[in-house]
């Protein structure tokens, strides 16, 4: 079977974010980019399908700006046979992402469309599920487990209270949470056959996508600092607090 | 704890911009090595060192080693996964002959790699450096034979590699060996014992391939009679698989300040019928052929010295940032603030920051060299690089791992009463740093290498060619109208004009009192090594100004870059002149002592 993975670059999880001084968002100049950490388990999960020999190819893909072809390498480094990168420089939102993957998975007609449950820049949480929803396919998110069988995948998710498992007729639609696998290094032999792997190049209006912002950005803030605590009189007062100011008991 | 994290940003700069990445992946037979590919390296090699080789750092340094009765020597906790993993990962072979399953990666991006490998764990370093020494030794002299049956696991790293040069009573005199090589069939018996093999033995792979120096029983006296046999731990079958146990037992490990988790080794060769060793080359040329290797060995230690030198400052800096001690100075109202605020500690980081730049700068570039040295497809090119490289090399050595211990001592400095504690990390990387200064040749020798090999015995027609490229860049930087510029630019001025006063006092005096300028020698070191770095950092701030000047990249690094280099010229370079006096001027008491008056 055929694997799609979709890979997003973001902003380094080592990076300290800053706002930008104008409040329209972070400032990503000359600040470190890597592939979004839960789409890393994602490549990585698709990987081990392959070497299972239950999956025979795996196609990663970015939507964005030219340097995600370095993103892209690097799933091909993991393991990715090929990519395929939908470049613009235009903002993307989850939806026209999920439109860009949905006409990609309509040409590529993978079993299994694999992503990160969100991107650590907006942690949306969306694009996984738009997915499936404009394909009309079963979806299995928050996955800990994929396990493929007789035409069949077993997601095993993680949800409040516990863990629930889901049986999806395919092709489906998986977002990985974080304790999914644990990503491999990734090696120097793979690092420099990655390059000479595939790698096409499509636009938004190729797959006939409009990408245009559907949502609006009014401003972009720091969260406010922590504030200082106080000291409380007894435990009646630590009570009253937590039930009156803080609201949670 | 001391964590570690590639210096990326600084890394790529020094590759582009002063040590030519694009003109070296020009070099024939480089065809596939683009700016993506070795930023995908280099990423990979961070994310390695950081998270696999750098946690076991004080892991190594608190564990240390431990030698059994049988001989066995294990490391420590976490070593024996690490490495594997090391060897899968495929990092060992990144410089080598893609025939024997190495990647043929530039010289260049393996001194990046080799930097993060020696800052994250000098100790486990020791490893692939060894090895690596090792390979390239039966690569360029062993028989095609003896490389198809060894190189291919040493190249991989599934087996690593030993130099057994010394012996007791032989150490920086190689002269005096007494290993003794009787020739049996188309092997010899090998009897003897070498001290301070490092990696001699250890549990990290399964078979050890030694190369040892050894007496056959025709061989002339002295450094003429040495040849050079590969001993395989285990000896290797026809097929490939691993045969008989071979006659070389690890008999102690020494106790040792630093690099704790590095073997090293003394080991007796043939205690029962000999051990079997192959000739490699020819006879009574082993030590030439060492000298081949001399070069590359004596580089990676100056690495050594840069690597230690990074994680000492990385410590140092978070310490820094940290600790909050004392009022700032200009506010005695206000409150306590972190120690980076006060301008002494901020001065010892400069210097920290501003030694370990012009170190990456000056190794980097010489990499480039070798690069050029040994691909260039213009003989005069060619030439001239190899002339400097010779030229560079005991500079380089002697000057990075004399100021990485200074760096760890600094390092130490900034921690306070808590640099003393051994809980702390930070004097780890002083241990560690101190056998840098000492192996691969002491800097005295390196100091005498330059002055006698490489000033006296070409006339100083080498440091001529290097004098005059500083004074280009001393040119450049007076040319324009910024005044950091020219203040870089004064102080290299001033810097190469002492370096070229130190060069023809030597040239003069050389001859007739060899002595005086022996005595001289090491400041001499010194001041080479100030003057290239002081070179470099001029080369990077104008660098750097071009990139502000273009508006182009970050600013916040360049204009950083630029202070940096005017810090290393200021409070470094400054001192060219009284290591010139300190160089011409050795000799009038040095040696005036009688010895009984010692």
């Amino acid at each position: 079977m055929k694997i799609l993975v979709a890979v997003k670059r973001v902003v380094d999880y080592n990076v300290k974010v800053r706002v930008k001084a104008d409040g329209t968002g972070v400032d990503i100049a000359n600040v470190k980019m890597s592939m979004n950490p839960f789409d890393e388990i994602a490549v990585e999960e698709a990987v081990r399908l392959k070497e299972k020999g239950v999956a025979s190819e795996i196609v990663a893909v970015s939507c964005g700006v030219a340097q995600c072809q370095e993103t892209l390498r690097t799933a091909m480094a993991i393991g990715a046979d090929r990519g395929i990168l939908v470049e613009t420089g235009d903002e993307l939102q989850p939806l026209a992402v999920a439109k860009l993957l949905k006409a990609l998975v309509e040409q590529e007609k993978p079993a299994l469309v694999i992503l990160g449950k969100q991107a650590i820049d907006d942690d949306c949480n969306q694009t996984g599920q738009m997915l499936a929803a404009l394909l009309g396919r079963p979806q299995g998110t928050f996955a800990s487990k994929v396990e493929v069988e007789d035409g069949r995948v077993r997601v095993t998710r993680e949800v409040d209270g516990g863990l629930e498992t889901v049986s999806l007729a395919t092709p489906a639609v998986v977002t990985t949470d974080l304790r999914l696998n644990e990503p491999r290094y990734v090696t120097l032999p793979n690092i420099m056959k990655a390059k000479k792997k595939p790698l096409a190049v499509l636009k938004p209006a190729d797959l006939g996508v409009d990408v245009a912002p559907r949502l609006e950005t009014l401003s972009v803030r720091e969260p406010s600092g922590r504030k200082a605590g106080v000291k409380v009189a007894d435990v009646a007062a630590l009570v009253d607090k937590l039930k009156n100011e803080a609201k949670v008991i | 704890m001391s964590t570690y994290t590639a210096p990326m940003k600084d890394m790529q700069f020094v590759l582009h911009e002063l040590a030519g990445l694009d003109a070296i992946a020009r070099l024939p037979g480089y065809g596939d090595v683009s700016t993506e590919l070795v930023d995908a390296v280099l990423e990979g090699a961070a994310t390695f060192s950081g998270e696999v080789w750098g946690p076991l750092n004080k892991v190594g340094d608190q564990q240390g080693l431990k030698r059994h009765d049988d001989g066995r020597v294990t490391t420590p906790k976490g070593f024996v996964e690490a490495y594997a993993k090391f060897v899968e990962s495929g990092w060992n072979g990144l410089r080598f002959d893609p025939a024997f399953g190495g990647q043929g990666l530039p010289k260049l991006v393996d001194t990046a790699v080799m930097e993060m490998w020696n800052a994250s764990n000098m100790a486990f370093s020791m490893a692939p450096l060894l090895t690596q020494g090792a390979i390239e030794a039966v690569f360029l002299r062993g028989s095609d034979a003896q490389k198809q049956r060894y190189l291919h696991k040493m190249v991989s790293g599934e087996w690593t590699g030993t130099m057994n040069l010394t012996e007791p009573q032989a150490g920086s005199d190689l002269g005096l060996i007494r290993s003794k090589a009787t020739p049996e069939g188309d092997h010899y018996r090998i009897q003897g014992q070498k001290i301070f093999i490092s990696f001699g033995e250890h549990d990290l792979t399964d078979n050890i391939v030694h190369l040892v120096l050894a007496r056959t029983p025709t061989a002339p006296e002295g450094v003429k009679g040495i040849s050079l046999f590969l001993v395989p731990k285990f000896l290797v079958n026809d097929d490939g698989s691993l045969g008989e146990r071979n006659d070389v037992r690890c008999v102690s490990i020494e106790h040792k300040m630093g690099i704790h988790a590095s073997p090293t080794a003394v080991l007796a060769f043939g205690d029962g019928p000999g051990a079997i060793g192959y000739l490699i080359g020819e006879e009574n040329r082993g030590l030439e052929y060492m000298f081949i290797m001399m070069n590359e060995a004596r580089f990676g230690v100056g690495v050594q010295g840069l690597g230690v030198a990074e994680l000492a400052y990385q410590q140092a800096l978070a310490h820094a940032k940290d600790r909050v001690q004392g009022k700032d100075a200009t506010a005695p109202k206000g409150p306590s603030v972190p120690i980076i605020r006060h301008p002494d500690v901020r001065r010892m980081l400069m210097s920290m920051k501003s030694r370990v730049e012009a170190m990456r700068a000056l190794a980097y570039v010489v990499a480039a060299m070798f690069d050029q040295a040994h691909r260039a497809s213009d003989d005069a090119e060619r030439n001239a690089a190899h002339a400097g490289v010779d030229l560079l090399i005991p500079i380089l050595k002697g000057w990075c791992t004399e100021t990485g211990v200074e760096v760890a001592s600094t390092g130490i400095q900034i921690h306070g009463g808590m640099g003393f504690i051994e809980e702390t990390g930070a004097a780890q990387h002083l241990r560690d740093a101190r056998i840098t200064t000492i192996y691969e040749g002491t800097t005295g020798i390196q100091a005498n290498d330059l002055i006698g090999r490489k000033v006296l015995r070409d006339g100083g027609r080498s440091m001529q060619a290097l004098l005059s490229q500083i004074d280009a860049v001393c040119e450049q930087l007076e040319a324009g109208d910024d005044a950091q510029l020219h203040a870089i630019g004064a102080r290299l001025r001033e810097g190469s004009k002492s370096l070229a006063d130190s060069v023809r006092w030597i040239l003069a005096t050389g001859m007739q009192d060899l002595n005086a300028v022996l005595a001289g020698a090491v400041p001499f070191l010194h001041l080479c090594g100030v003057v290239c770095g002081g070179w470099q950092m001029g080369r990077a701030a104008l660098a750097a100004q071009r990139k502000l000047a273009a508006g182009d990249g970050d600013a916040a690094f360049y204009r950083a870059k630029v202070a940096t280099a005017r810090f290393f010229a200021d409070q470094d370079l400054s001192r060219a002149r009284g290591l010139a006096e300190a160089t011409m001027h050795a000799g009038a008491s040095t040696m005036a002592l009688a010895e009984e008056q010692f």
